[in-house]
Order: C-alpha cells, then sequence, then structure tokens
C-alpha cells in the first residue's frame, strides 16, 4: 500500500466533501460533522452517480442523482437499497490526509 | 312566532349550550350573541399553547364566523352589554345597540383578580384572560427582557413557560410555600417547582407582593421583605371572581356569582346563567368539563325538557405546560379516616399518591406519569372497592391482574362508561359506537362528532388507540408525517416552532425540537436550510451544506456527473448579441448540447465542473446572470408578445413579464416557482398551467394561480381581477410570499393551496389590503438579501473548492 497526501482537513468543508483525481478513478474524501475523514470511491454502484456532490450526514452520504445513501464507515448501502462502494484507507497526521492505494492496482495502470 | 334568545358572552360555555340546542330544538329560537370581545367562539384553554407558539389562533377557533351565519346567529362583535331593562325584557350594549328577548342567557364568566397593590395599573402590568392579553404578552417578550408572573397556580405557571418559551427571563411569584397547593399536595407541588425551574424559570415561594414599582410603566415588584425585582412585565395570575356585576345590577339574586338553581335558571326564570359567572348548589366552577355540563343542561332547560339537572362532580386538574406531567383529583388532605398509597421514584421524577377513605378512592395526585389518572377518577367516581387490589392499586390499571403493560390492552380492558375526555364528559363506550355508526375514519372525524379530544387535547393518545382498536389497521394514527426519520414532528410543526422559538442556526432547531440524529438528512438539512433562509432572511447564514448540489453549485447536475447552464432571458427576450456570446461559449468550452428550454430560454449541456467558473465568467461578461434553473425558487416568467407585436393583445404582457421577473429573481421558495404572462385570453404563455400567471385582457389583469404541468395536470384558479400593473406585482408577491412562509418544503403552490384553501388565499393577499401589503413588504426585505448573482460571486473566487479537485494523483506515488 502506498500514501499519498492529498491535503489538509480545513481543505474540506465540514459536512462536506471534495474529490482527488487519480488514475484508478475519482475518490471521494469526506469530513463529517466531528472531523472525522473518509474515503470511497466517488462512483454510485447503481447508476455512477458522483457521491462527492451528495448531501454528508452523520458518517453517510445521499447520493446526489437517485438518493442512495451509502455509510462511509463501511461502504454499504443503507436502507432498502442494497450495493457497496470501495472504502479506501485513510490516514489523518497534524491535519494533514494522506489515502492508501494498492500498489498493484497503480502498476496496472 | 319564533322566540328570541339573546345571550350576553360568547365564550366556550354559551358556544357549547347553542350547540346541543341548535341539535335538540333547532328552530325553536331566533337567537343573538353579544360579545365584549371583537372576535368570534374560540378555545381558551387552549390560550397557554398560543402563548408558547405551540398553536395559533386560527387552530383554537371553535366557531368560525361561517357558523354563526349558517345557523342564522346575529353576533355582535366588540358589543359590551351595558344593561338588562328586566321589565321592558331588553338588553342594550355600549354602542347603543338593543335587543329584546324572550329569554335571556348571561354567560359573563369571570375577571381576573388583581391584588390591590400600589402601581396595579402601571403599563406593563397585564392579567391572563383573553387572547388580548396574550397578545400584548407576545408584543412584550419581543424585548427579550425580564418578566413576572403573580401566582404560581395553573393559569400563573402555564404563563411563565409560554413567557419562557418566547425568550423571557422569567420569575414567579407565589404567595403559597408550594406551587398549586390547591389542587397538589407539598410534595409534588416541591417536584413542580424543581421541574418549573429546571425550565430555567425563577421560582419565589412565600412571596408577598407589596408593591408594583414604576414611574412611567412598569419596572419591578417590591416583595414585603423589602426584596425588590425588576422587570418591564409583570402578569397578575392569581385568581379569578365571577364576573357578576351586570346581574347584580339588574336585580338578580347573587352571592359569589350569579345564583342559579340545577337546571340553570336564575331567580328570574326567563333568564338564565352558565359559565364562570354562575354559581350552581353553592358552588363555581372554573374549568370546562362542569361548565360544559352547565351548557348541556341550559340547552335542555331552553328546549322545554325538564330532565336534565347539574350535578356536581370532581374535575381532574392537568397543567397544559409542555414536558411537565400532573394530574390530581379529589381530595387530598391528610385527616385521621383517610389512608393514603404512595410511589415514589426520585430518580425517574415520579410521584403518585392516592387518597383512600374506607376502602374507597377519594383523591389522586400524580406527577411525572399520569397515565392511570383517568382509571383512578373512574375508581373515585363509581366508588368502587378497591381492597382486594390494594396492593398494587399505585401501580396503575395494567398491573391489575397481571396483565401486559401494552397500552393498548389497557384501553381495551376499559369498561364503557370508563370516562375518556374529561373535558367533554365523552365516555369510551360513546366514541366507539360513534366510530361505528357513522363510519368515521380520522381523529379530526372523531372530534366533530363526539367532541372526544377536541378541548384540551391531552386525552388525543386514548382516542387514536380508541381508533386504533375499533378500526384495526385501516387506521393510521401518524396523521401527521414526519418530515423524515429524524423527527417526530412534521413540517408545519417545525416551521411554526422556529418562528415562536425564535431558532436560527440548524443545530439550534435540533437541539430544541429534539432531532434523533446528530446533524440530520439530506431529507430534513434542506428543508431546515430552506425555513431558515425564509424566516430570518438577513440573520441566517445559509448553510451550503445542506443544500442539494445543483443549489450548491448553482447548475444542474446530469446523469453523466456533468452540468448544465441556463442564463436568465428575462420575459423571454434576447438578442443578437447575447446569441452570439452563447454560441461563442459553446464553442470555446466545446459544449457537446444546446437546448432551448420550455420556460424560454436557453440551455447548455454537458458542462465539466471545473468549467463552470470560466463558462459564467464569459456570459458574465455578455450581460448574464444565473436562470436558477436549478433552485427551488424563481424559475422563468414567461411571455407573449403582447401589445408591442400582436393584433390580439391587450396589455404589454412582455414588459410585465420582465417586471416580475426582475423584481422576484433570487428568490427562494419551498420549490420551483414557474410564471408566465399572456397578453389576451387567447393564451400563448400558457399562463393557466403555471404556478401563477396572469391573463391579460382590456380592463386589466386576471391574475391566476394554482396551476400544475408536471406529474399533476391542473389548470388555474383564478385569484381575481386587477387594474393596474402595479397591483398585479404587489398581489403575485404577496401571493409568493404568503406561500414562502406557509408551504412545507418541496410542496408545490397548487398542493399548498389546496390544503389552506382557495378562498382563505384569496382573503389574505386580495382582499385583505394590509395584510397583502405586509406580505409584500416582507418579501422585498427579503430580497435585499437574496437578490446577489451567485455566478459573478463564485467567478469572483466563492466556493473555489467546490470547482476544484484536491489533488491529482499521477502514477508517482509522493514521498512517504
Amino acid at each position: 500500500m502506498n500514501w499519498f497526501e492529498i491535503g489538509t482537513v480545513e481543505d474540506i468543508p465540514a459536512r462536506g466533501a471534495r474529490c482527488v483525481s487519480t488514475p484508478q478513478g475519482k475518490i471521494g474524501v469526506f469530513r463529517t460533522a466531528d472531523n472525522r475523514i473518509f474515503a470511497i470511491d466517488d462512483h454510485c454502484p447503481h447508476k455512477g452517480g458522483p457521491l462527492s456532490q451528495g448531501i454528508v450526514h452523520g458518517a453517510s452520504v445521499t447520493c446526489p442523482l437517485h438518493n442512495w445513501v451509502f455509510s462511509l464507515e463501511t461502504g454499504e448501502a443503507q436502507g432498502a437499497d442494497e450495493g457497496s462502494v470501495r472504502t479506501i484507507p485513510v490516514r489523518v497526521v497534524d491535519g494533514r490526509i494522506s489515502i492508501g492505494l494498492e500498489p498493484a492496482l497503480m502498476a496496472a495502470e | 312566532m319564533t322566540e328570541r334568545l339573546v345571550i350576553i358572552g360568547n365564550g366556550m360555555a354559551p358556544g357549547r349550550m347553542l350547540e346541543h340546542l341548535l341539535e335538540i330544538a333547532p328552530n325553536r329560537y331566533q337567537i343573538s350573541i353579544f360579545n365584549a370581545e371583537p372576535r368570534v367562539n374560540y378555545d381558551r384553554i387552549m390560550l397557554s399553547p398560543v402563548l408558547s407558539g405551540e398553536k395559533s389562533y386560527e387552530e383554537i377557533v371553535i366557531h368560525g364566523d361561517g357558523w354563526y351565519v349558517a345557523n342564522g346567529i346575529t353576533l355582535y362583535k366588540g358589543h359590551k352589554v351595558v344593561e338588562i331593562d328586566r321589565e321592558a325584557k331588553t338588553v342594550t350594549s355600549e354602542h347603543g345597540a338593543v335587543e329584546p328577548y324572550d329569554k335571556l342567557v348571561i354567560a359573563t364568566g369571570s375577571v381576573p383578580f388583581i391584588i390591590p397593590v400600589p402601581g396595579k395599573d402601571l403599563p406593563g402590568v397585564l392579567s391572563y384572560r383573553d387572547l388580548d392579553d396574550v397578545n400584548a404578552m407576545l408584543i412584550a417578550a419581543q424585548s427579550r427582557q425580564k418578566a413576572i408572573v403573580i401566582g404560581g397556580g395553573l393559569l400563573g405557571l402555564e404563563a411563565a413557560a409560554g413567557l419562557k418559551e418566547r425568550g423571557m427571563d422569567v420569575t414567579v411569584l407565589h404567595v403559597m410555600p408550594t406551587l398549586m397547593e390547591r389542587q397538589l399536595d407539598p410534595a409534588a407541588g416541591y417536584l413542580l417547582q424543581k421541574a418549573i425551574e429546571a425550565r430555567g424559570i425563577k421560582v419565589v415561594t412565600r412571596a408577598n407582593t407589596k408593591r408594583i414599582v414604576g414611574e412611567t410603566r412598569v419596572e419591578g415588584v417590591e416583595l414585603d421583605d423589602g426584596t425588590f425585582i425588576p422587570a418591564t412585565l409583570v402578569v397578575m395570575a392569581v385568581g379569578i371572581r365571577p364576573n357578576a356585576g351586570l346581574a347584580q345590577q339588574a336585580g338578580l339574586a347573587v352571592n359569589r356569582g350569579i345564583v342559579t338553581d340545577d337546571q340553570m335558571r336564575t331567580s328570574d326564570p326567563d333568564i338564565l346563567s352558565l359559565g364562570e359567572c354562575a354559581e350552581v348548589g353553592g358552588r363555581v366552577y372554573g374549568l370546562v368539563a362542569p361548565l360544559y355540563q352547565m351548557a348541556k343542561v341550559a340547552a335542555a332547560t331552553l328546549a322545554g325538557s325538564d330532565g336534565e339537572q347539574f350535578v356536581h362532580v370532581e374535575t381532574p386538574t392537568k397543567l397544559k405546560v409542555t414536558g411537565i406531567d400532573l394530574y390530581s383529583v379529589g381530595d387530598f388532605a391528610d385527616g385521621d379516616d383517610r389512608e393514603e398509597i404512595v410511589l415514589r421514584d426520585a430518580s425517574a421524577g415520579v410521584y403518585k399518591r392516592v387518597i383512600l377513605k374506607e376502602d374507597r378512592v377519594i383523591g389522586t395526585v400524580l406527577f411525572g406519569e399520569t397515565a392511570d389518572g383517568p382509571w383512578f377518577a373512574d375508581l373515585q367516581k363509581k366508588q368502587t372497592d378497591i381492597s382486594e387490589m390494594r396492593d398494587t392499586l399505585i401501580f396503575g390499571q395494567s398491573f391489575q391482574g397481571g396483565a401486559s403493560a401494552d397500552p393498548l390492552a389497557a384501553v381495551a380492558a376499559l369498561a364503557d362508561d370508563a370516562e375518556i375526555c374529561g373535558c367533554n364528559g365523552v365516555c369510551k363506550g360513546k366514541i366507539v359506537s360513534t366510530i361505528t355508526s357513522k363510519g368515521l375514519t380520522s381523529l379530526d372525524d372523531v372530534r366533530a362528532h363526539t367532541k372526544a379530544s377536541a378541548s384540551c387535547g391531552t386525552c388525543t393518545g386514548l382516542v387514536e388507540k380508541l381508533m386504533t382498536l375499533t378500526l384495526g389497521d385501516s387506521y393510521n394514527p401518524a396523521a401527521v408525517q414526519p418530515i423524515c426519520g429524524c423527527t417526530d414532528l412534521g413540517h408545519d410543526d417545525v416551521r411554526r416552532l422556529i418562528k415562536a422559538k425564535r431558532l436560527k442556526t440548524i443545530p439550534a432547531v435540533m437541539q430544541e425540537l429534539e432531532w434523533k440524529t446528530s446533524c440530520g438528512c439530506a431529507k430534513c438539512r434542506p428543508a431546515l436550510n430552506y425555513y431558515l433562509v425564509c424566516d430570518w432572511p438577513d440573520e441566517y447564514a445559509d448553510d451550503y451544506q445542506s443544500r442539494f448540489i445543483n443549489e450548491r453549485v448553482h447548475a444542474n447536475i446530469q446523469k453523466d456527473g456533468t452540468y448544465s447552464v441556463v442564463p436568465r432571458m428575462w420575459g423571454g427576450m434576447t438578442s443578437s448579441q447575447e446569441l452570439r456570446a452563447i454560441a461563442d461559449v459553446v464553442d470555446k468550452f466545446q459544449i457537446p448540447a444546446v437546448k432551448v428550454t420550455g420556460g424560454q430560454r436557453i440551455d447548455m449541456l454537458g458542462i465539466r465542473k471545473e468549467d463552470l467558473p470560466a463558462v459564467w465568467a464569459d456570459l458574465g461578461k455578455a450581460g448574464f446572470v444565473s436562470g436558477q434553473a436549478y433552485a427551488k425558487g424563481l424559475r422563468t416568467v414567461k411571455t407573449c408578445v403582447g401589445s408591442d407585436w400582436c393584433r390580439f393583445g391587450t396589455q404589454d404582457s412582455t414588459g410585465l413579464g420582465i417586471r416580475i421577473e426582475k423584481f422576484m429573481w433570487g428568490s427562494w421558495t419551498p420549490a420551483k416557482l414557474k410564471l408566465a404572462v399572456s397578453g389576451c385570453p387567447r393564451n400563448c404563455a400558457e399562463a393557466t398551467c403555471k404556478d401563477i400567471g396572469v391573463i391579460c385582457v382590456d380592463s386589466g389583469f386576471e391574475i391566476h394561480f394554482a396551476g400544475a404541468a408536471g406529474l399533476d395536470i391542473k389548470g388555474t384558479d383564478v385569484l381575481g381581477l386587477v387594474k393596474t400593473e402595479d397591483e398585479a406585482l404587489e398581489v403575485i408577491v404577496a401571493l409568493t410570499q404568503m406561500y414562502r412562509e406557509q408551504a412545507r418544503y418541496l410542496e408545490r403552490i397548487y398542493k399548498w393551496a389546496k390544503r389552506i384553501g382557495h378562498d382563505e388565499i384569496r382573503r389574505q393577499v386580495l382582499d385583505d389590503v394590509e395584510r397583502r401589503k405586509a406580505y409584500f413588504d416582507r418579501f422585498v426585505f427579503s430580497q435585499k438579501f437574496a437578490q446577489v448573482d451567485p455566478w459573478s460571486e463564485r467567478v469572483s473566487g466563492k466556493d473555489k473548492h467546490e470547482f476544484r479537485p484536491m489533488a491529482n494523483l499521477s502514477f508517482q506515488p509522493a514521498a512517504e
């Protein structure tokens, strides 16, 4: 696993998200109201909606296209919908955020 | 010839009497009512919820104006009767109206007792009796300064809690050692004081008011012991006394109240009296249940049937302060011939005490947990021998016979003659049989037909359980749909409480209204954000994280995650210069699709999010602003070419449309708002399926509203015809503001209007000119903060983070 520094906690609005472009596609990085940071693929398994554009509530996000709700902690769809989205490891040191990506996948690019 | 019945007083007791009378002897009397207050009959029990903001005046009206008209009753509003001439059989009002009577009913109610201390007449000293008092308190509460309530009884505590809810710093002065000493024993009084103090209200007991201090208006209260407590508002709620002056002046027998026999007849057989002014069997009454019993008896007497007699029954006391449950009934003084059973649970704040005499319940005091109150009261009323269940009596009904604590089972176990609604004396059997025989399915229907839970409402839960038992699963008690899973409150309650409690941030709403989640969800947050933007336009800081993506980035998200951009074209008019600028933008950013919209403007689709600020910058240079095609807000005002070009056009429909759009752009509304102006009834702008439409005619402007052409298709209704463009604009803006203030989030005008009633809307924004102006002014005020072009703000750098990725990672990992 390789760690990539992507910015600071302050770069993301609380109850909000930013996206990060990677060779593996876009990743959504989320900051909750209580300042926890999560990263998931920025791609809803339902119709591909950009999850980083959704409304963040608790440790969940609601997809902007059709209102599916995903847990940021597990990546699982909540409620009646079924599906999941990949979660990406996050490290925060002194307010600086890094995300962990698999080298194998990176090499595949 | 029909007899003439005149009623002095228009409170709840005579109102109820008339309902009975119209039922049993519908055409016997020609009826006139004199009301000293300038309004219809309303539910005085609910004044406290009006004060605290939980209800509005409109919601507590019992008989609206229409009821009087429908029943052929003449109502003199604001007419105080000053004389009864028993010889001539006439009454005279202070405005000189004279009505002759064959039968007269005196229902003058009570007057507040004002303690005779210096300063009692200073401005800022109020009593707590009617809506005028409540309105005066609400005005005083706007200062958010200190208030003193003199009197720690039922009314005083409700007033204190209401003023506290309204943001005042409140102190209660009570002359006795414990609160509500007439209804509660000292232990419950103590718990009540703790609960009141826990709400931030100060309580001073053994407080003897010496004088009210102030030069030109009240400045505070001085007590016997020299203590001075400052205040800008003093509410006296120390008690009431029957208002019997008029009867006394007319020579009727008056003791404490107007003396009547058990058929409510005074010493003059053609004059009856009922309500708080009447004294029957040597007692006067202040709670609603006996007053309603008087109403029934008086109606029977007026109808000429002799059967009904007034019988004294103990009435339970309940306090209408949200979150404080107390219930007391009967006699609870200590005595040698009495026994008591007490249950205390200090940590839960529960206190229960049942007083027994010869194995019969004679009194009950419950604090903190009051569900068994009616059961204890029923045991008392029926004189049930409780020796068999003595050991477990205090644990309540569900404990008896080992029955489950399931509240539904407890209600099912109640006897048919168990009283459910104490205010209106309605028993279980009556409710169940009425539901069945009339096929009732809603709580409102049950209230209308049986009156159960129609007064103070504390038995609503019991009535709903009876409906569930009777109707089975077909009854859905959640008549009010909660906004979402984060709360039990519906949109209307939340909107009202935001105003009443002056909540000005989303966290404040969630805290005060006890949200069940820490930061809401994607359903409630956008709704709350809208309500706060609408209610506090100058103070609330718009929370973009609670807005849907389209409103957050001011463009419309498309299925592939790209965006579409629609600039405003005022009234659908454009020019070569504008079209050229659009063409240049399309080329420069390689925008893949350009489409003409149904709202007479141009949509550019497939723009990458990162490009949005640059696209807007170029459009801005050509004079374009955001068309807000993404907003729950004003979208377009569609027009036809009108009298400028069209041979049929009657007015300048294009000009009016542009004027409306320039006036209203930028405003947020509960759901999207689309307007149109057609220059003649041929209606080329399709104004009659819009949220608001205008059809120009020779004589002026016909204003339409509540159309739909989406999921539902519905033609508009005509709001009315106005003569000038200015007037048309004012009416449209007022209608929009009324909609903004009252509708539920995402509720289009036609749905809201159906709920509120088209006549009511017409009355408020067309007929009532002052109200229309007030709505108009509030809209104009709000626009000062709303009319900022969001595109140029973002071109200047606002919310930069929205439009660029946080990072672009290449193949090479950064240093560890």
